[in-house]
């Protein structure tokens, strides 16, 4: 029994791990008033050029900087489109996905040795290092504190994102552009900047969330690999309401339903795989719904006010 | 010196047209940097793609058989965009409509009369796909969930059904381990004219004149359109918007689920995996581009099919990976949305510093 939790709990947060890193990326980008549908693309793009780059150079670092990069880019796109040039937000996210889709299939069926595919490929890879003490510790011990380097980053990620978000000023000049705009401008606040810099920002940690992917949680690089998890971590930033904290809930829950997804596969369970794939994109579904529905009961939504808005000085809108 | 835009007060036409073109150029340029730094000669690759969707008879019929899909899930994205709802759900209602097309004619094509199996798939196909897409509607309008998310989600649901379907009961026994169900009877096959060009093309043609008379002509039309750009006058004028939500969602997912039948009954004549290839978010693109106008949506969706067959062109004659269209494909989407500035705004340079009043 004590097996079989200490298992559960470790799937769970290693598939959690890469849809909480996207859901930050997402949290902080919304913050600043701009709507980044782009997260499944830029993920992708993340894990391929991750693992290429790591395959490639033998040095796993060298990969995640480059996931770093390209996410910070696929956003930098983004943020042009919407910020500088008042493109819809929602269409031009769905461009990055397109796009980054696209980019990261060619990039999986060529940049494996001498440009055939990487599907198959075994890479370099983040191993799961127990931390001293804790990991002795029954049933958290192996699962919380036996993790990869990008797991534990999160344990200090959170906290901090929580912590700059709410208790510091510059968190205080993120909320207030994603609030309202006009009235950060009048305080001085570059709105235009402001949204750039997270915007980036969030991007880094879908390329991280993507680098989670090839190099450490599948190992590798398969096509369509990241399966909707940039879209769940979409539906996950209304979840948490915004709230880097809350984030954790989700991405628990959900990286739950993939461990028992899996552990009912091991088990040689009677249900047809098609059916158990379902499940994390039907829950989906049942926790906006109930979401929304709560959200109505209380009176109270916790989008930023202007997300999804461009801002224009001269222009009312 | 400073660039300032002014809000154009009505949109130019100069720029409407220019744009879209520009774009494709600037993508073309765009693609071609990325096939050169994959080692590729982007001259020779435009040429093997042109000449494999364009250069003889047979390729523009291999185009037209892509471009169906695209114009049917293009016209279907397209109504919903005009009303402001975010169907990206096009590729589950297509894959919907297809299962249900595949359910008459492997169940009920030998128990019906001849003549009624095909109109039968019809009606299956867009009803299924209708009430697809009729599912977010409702959650939309009754309780405000997220369209995106929710036409998102449902797409990979339909897709694992497609698949538990042909890989579990719906399988052929006879196929050997194929993945797929058995060959569906002749009675269940689109007629086709010429290559693989299917009956499916009238439909989307049909499509598009009603989907024109419908937003220009009529009552309806007026109010959908009135929702889409400026849902405060709809609301304030008495305009139902959840009820407008259900009607479109029901056309819309009606027209992706037309296309799935086309494609099981015009093309594979039975389901396989071969069914969901991605037509329903192209067909995001193709409605974009076409500035979600029903004759631009069949203009480029013919586009979007020669780039798709010259794409598959290139993995067969140069070993290039196929999404090189796709990349094309978001790279132009990428320009028109970033054109489109041209087409609302003005844009001036101003010597010297601003004066405070223009700030």
């Amino acid at each position: 029994m004590e097996d079989l939790i200490t298992s559960i709990l470790t799937i769970t947060i290693r598939a959690g791990t890469s849809l909480l890193y996207a859901t930050l990326g997402e949290i902080y980008t919304e913050r600043s008033g701009i709507l980044n549908l782009g997260v499944e693309g830029t993920m992708m793009v993340g894990a391929a050029t991750a693992f290429a780059v790591a395959y490639h150079s033998g040095n796993i670092w060298l990969g995640l900087g480059a996931a770093v990069l390209v996410g910070g880019l696929m956003a930098l796109i983004h943020a042009f489109l919407t910020v500088s040039l008042r493109a819809d937000q929602v269409v031009s996210g769905l461009a990055v996905t397109l796009f980054g889709t696209g980019l990261a299939s060619f990039m999986g069926q060529r940049l494996g040795p001498g440009g055939t595919t990487m599907v198959g490929l075994q890479g370099p890879s983040f191993q799961r290092i127990p931390l001293p003490v804790l990991s002795d510790l029954p049933i958290v011990g192996p699962s919380i504190f036996t993790q990869d380097v990008l797991t534990y980053f999160l344990y200090l990620l959170v906290p901090f994102l929580w912590f700059y978000l709410y208790k510091t000023r510059s968190g205080l000049h993120l909320r207030a552009v994603g609030e309202n705009p006009q009235a950060a401008d009048v305080m001085g606040i570059n709105v235009a900047a402001t949204r750039y810099a997270y915007t980036i920002f969030g991007g880094v940690l879908m390329g991280l969330a993507g680098a989670h992917l090839s190099l450490g949680y599948l190992k590798g690089w398969a096509d369509n690999i990241t399966g909707g998890r940039g879209w769940i971590a979409i539906a996950l930033v209304i979840f948490a309401m915004w709230d880097p904290i809350r984030a954790v809930i989700g991405a628990v829950l959900f990286g739950g339903i993939n461990a028992l997804q899996f552990r009912m596969q091991a088990a040689g369970t009677t249900i047809p795989a098609s059916f158990l794939n379902m499940t994390p994109y039907f829950f989906t579904i049942l926790v906006l719904v109930m979401i929304t529905w709560w959200e109505a009961v209380r009176k109270r939504v916790g989008a930023p006010a202007a997300l999804g808005i461009p801002y224009v000085r001269e222009e009312k809108r | 010196m400073t660039i300032v835009f002014e809000k154009r007060l009505t949109r130019s036409r100069w720029a409407m047209f220019l744009v879209p073109v520009l774009s494709f150029v600037l993508a073309l340029i765009f693609g071609a940097i990325i096939l050169l730094t994959f080692g590729v000669n982007p001259l020779e690759a435009y040429r093997v793609m042109v000449e494999g969707s364009l250069g003889s008879g047979y390729a523009l019929s291999e185009t037209l058989v892509k471009a169906i899909p695209l114009m049917l899930t293009g016209l279907g994205v397209a109504i919903a965009f005009r009303m402001l709802f975010w169907n990206i759900g096009a590729e589950g209602q297509l894959a919907m409509g297809g299962i249900a097309a595949a359910y008459i004619a492997l169940f009920w094509a030998d128990r019906l009369p001849g003549p009624l199996v095909l109109p039968m798939m019809f009606v299956a196909g867009v009803l299924a796909g209708a009430i697809w897409g009729l599912i977010p509607a409702f959650l939309r309008a009754v309780l405000g969930v997220n369209e995106i998310l929710t036409t998102l989600m449902m797409n990979y649901i339909a897709i694992l059904l497609v698949e538990y379907l042909y890989l579990g009961p719906w399988r052929d026994p006879q196929g050997y381990g194929f993945p797929g169900t058995a060959q569906f009877p002749q009675v269940a096959w689109l007629p086709r004219f010429t290559g693989r060009v299917h009956l499916g093309l009238v439909f989307a043609i049909v499509a598009a004149v009603l989907m024109w008379f419908v937003l220009n002509r009529t009552r309806w039309g007026y109010e959908i359109r009135v929702i889409g750009e400026n849902p405060r006058a709809a609301r304030y004028s008495g305009i139902n918007i959840g009820f407008n939500v259900l009607l479109v969602m029901l056309l819309s997912g009606g027209l992706s689920g037309l296309a799935g039948m086309a494609e099981v009954s015009g093309i594979s004549r039975r389901l396989y995996q071969g069914l969901t290839v991605g037509y329903g978010y192209t067909a995001i693109i193709v409605a974009w581009l076409a500035n979600l106008n029903p004759w631009g949506i069949l203009f480029v969706a013919f586009l979007m099919g020669a780039l798709l067959v010259g794409g598959d062109q290139l993995q067969v004659a140069m070993g290039l990976p196929a999404a090189v269209a796709l990349v094309l494909q978001g790279a132009i989407l990428f320009f028109v949305l970033g054109g489109s500035i041209f087409v609302n705004y003005r844009i001036r340079i101003v010597k010297g510093r601003r004066r405070p009043e223009e700030a």
